[in-house]
């Protein structure tokens, strides 16, 4: 069965999910990634929305983190102080899932500027959101991020959420709770912080990419593990469940 | 005490030039009606508070309303960008906009702080980011039980909150249920306040989860129906995803802009 690199970063997402109780969703990539794995791999995965849907159970992706199928099918509704303070601030939730319009090779983020300065970008992205205190107090952080030496550059041009800062024990030193990104899951393969360096290394590839495509859309020198992986083709039951989500939302 | 008036007559009377204005809603129940009311009656110099800034301050910021835009994400939500608000940033088109940036975690606590009657408010957030380095409403205190070093944020106490709701009684309880965001504390933090509602009803029944604005502590209503189109109004009417999609070719282009902004919202009343 032929897929593209989309649905495999799609897929490989949803996987990572298994075994999770709680994932605090993200629009956009993480939202098609965790209701994919709540329909497949994770029936019983609470998907909690910013918004404050507490166990949203969605039949079709919402295109904004509010949408009215959110609470019409989630376990409880609450204010958006609520969510950020009772819920996600003392490390309830067990994944955090982000994407980001730059990555470095800490897994900082960056979604608010792209050149120029601060007063004066280039480009203005829409800002943090709920992004810093996700990043910061999930107990882990799952990013989903188009590979690309656009996306991956060596620094951020403004750190919005921090992965791992500098380096080991800046995240202790700054006072995080979580324990930061576990896993970065591109179009191209998967990167794993190395646990000593923090260092985000590629661990696997997805089939049919070679390694000299990872390196090159990457704005740093990758680290790469010494035993690299292929991610496992996406099953013909995955792809088509992703793709009558997809269909689905779109009309 | 929560009058009853229109909309044009209500925005007149609360909103004024330099005013700090919260038109709150997380997706839903979005002020539409009420934003477009205050790009026709020209408002100006405004500082517009928003955790989540989306179409309706789009065209606000592109019809030269406002000064100042308080905020955590500005985008529209699953297309991309706000272009109007993009222009005003990067280009100071039709005016230059000031920014003050924070996170949801920050914003939600700031309008708590407001609605409590507190000076600030007290979070785990914002450490490490460069946020702490460019916005000035930002600072951290320590726990003096702990030691603990915790963000700190003042609290946003808007001179106007505009929300939209479900219904209203005739008294002027205001209620409102599905996803409701931060629009109790908006309307708790704000001097005065605006609700604009679907429909006036003898007596509102009790719905599960939903919550009350009671009558002394909004200052008037507006019977609007539709008046959080293109966003949605739980039990009334879909969001109109498509209107948010084509938002992003509309506002992309100064002139098209411009004549979208003269055919549908200036010279409509």
């Amino acid at each position: 069965m032929t897929f593209t690199a989309e649905e495999v970063m799609t897929v490989a997402a949803a996987r990572a999910l298994v075994g999770r109780t709680s994932c605090f969703v993200g629009i956009g990539l993480p939202s098609t990634a965790a209701n994919l794995a709540r329909r497949l791999h994770a029936p019983d995965l609470v998907l909690v929305y910013e918004s404050g849907a507490i166990g949203a159970k969605p039949a079709r992706l919402p295109l904004s983190i509010g949408d009215g199928e959110l609470a019409e099918t989630a376990d409880a509704v609450v204010s958006v102080p609520e969510i950020f303070n009772y819920w996600l601030q003392p490390g309830r939730i067990d994944v955090g899932f982000l994407s980001a319009a730059q990555l470095d090779r800490f897994g900082n983020l960056n979604t608010t500027v792209v050149g120029g300065d601060y007063r004066h970008p280039q480009t203005r992205l829409p800002g943090a959101g709920g992004a810093p205190e996700i990043a910061a107090a999930c107990r882990e952080v799952i990013l989903i991020v188009r590979q690309s030496r656009r996306t991956f550059v060596e620094r951020v041009d403004f750190v919005t959420s921090v992965g791992f800062g500098a380096g080991p024990g800046d995240r202790e030193r700054l006072g995080l709770h979580g324990r930061g990104p576990g896993l970065v899951i591109t179009d191209l393969g998967v990167l794993e912080p190395d646990p000593t360096s923090c260092e985000l290394t590629l661990t696997r590839l997805h089939p049919g990419v070679d390694l000299a495509a990872v390196t090159a859309a990457t704005g740093w020198r990758l680290a790469v593990a010494p035993e690299l992986g292929v991610t496992p083709e996406p099953t013909a039951d995955e792809l088509a469940v992703l793709r009558d989500l997809v269909e689905r939302s779109s009309r | 005490m929560a009058e009853l008036v229109g909309l044009a007559e209500g925005i007149a009377a609360l909103v004024h030039d330099g005013d700090t204005i919260a038109l709150e809603g997380f997706t839903h129940l979005i002020p539409v009606a009420a934003g477009q009311e205050i790009i026709r009656q020209g408002r100006r110099d405004l500082t517009l508070a928003r955790m989540t800034p989306d179409i309706v301050y789009d065209q606000m910021i592109g019809a030269g309303c406002a000064r100042r835009l308080v905020f955590a994400w500005g985008g529209n939500p699953g297309v991309g960008s706000l272009h109007r608000l993009r222009d005003a940033v990067e280009h100071g088109w039709p005016a230059p906009l000031e920014l003050e940036e924070h996170s949801h975690a920050g914003m939600a606590n700031r309008y708590a702080a407001g609605a409590s009657g507190l000076p600030f408010a007290v979070l785990r957030g914002y450490t490490g980011t460069d946020l702490v380095r460019h916005t000035t409403t930002l600072s951290t205190v320590t726990c003096p039980f702990t030691g603990e070093v915790l963000a700190a944020v003042p609290a946003l106490n808007p001179d106007v909150a505009v929300i939209h709701a479900q219904r209203a009684d005739r008294r002027g309880n205001v209620q409102l249920w599905g996803i409701t965001g931060v629009q109790k504390e908006a309307v708790l933090a704000a001097k005065r306040s605006l609700v604009t509602v679907e429909e006036v009803v003898d007596a509102l029944d009790r719905r599960p989860g939903a919550i009350v604005l009671p009558w002394w502590v909004v200052t008037a209503i507006a019977v609007t129906p539709g008046g959080a189109r293109p966003s949605y109004a739980q039990g009334y009417y879909d969001r109109d995803n498509r209107y948010y999609r084509d938002w992003d070719a509309i506002s992309r282009d100064r002139d098209s802009f411009t004549g979208w902004l003269d055919r549908h919202v200036v010279g409509v009343r």
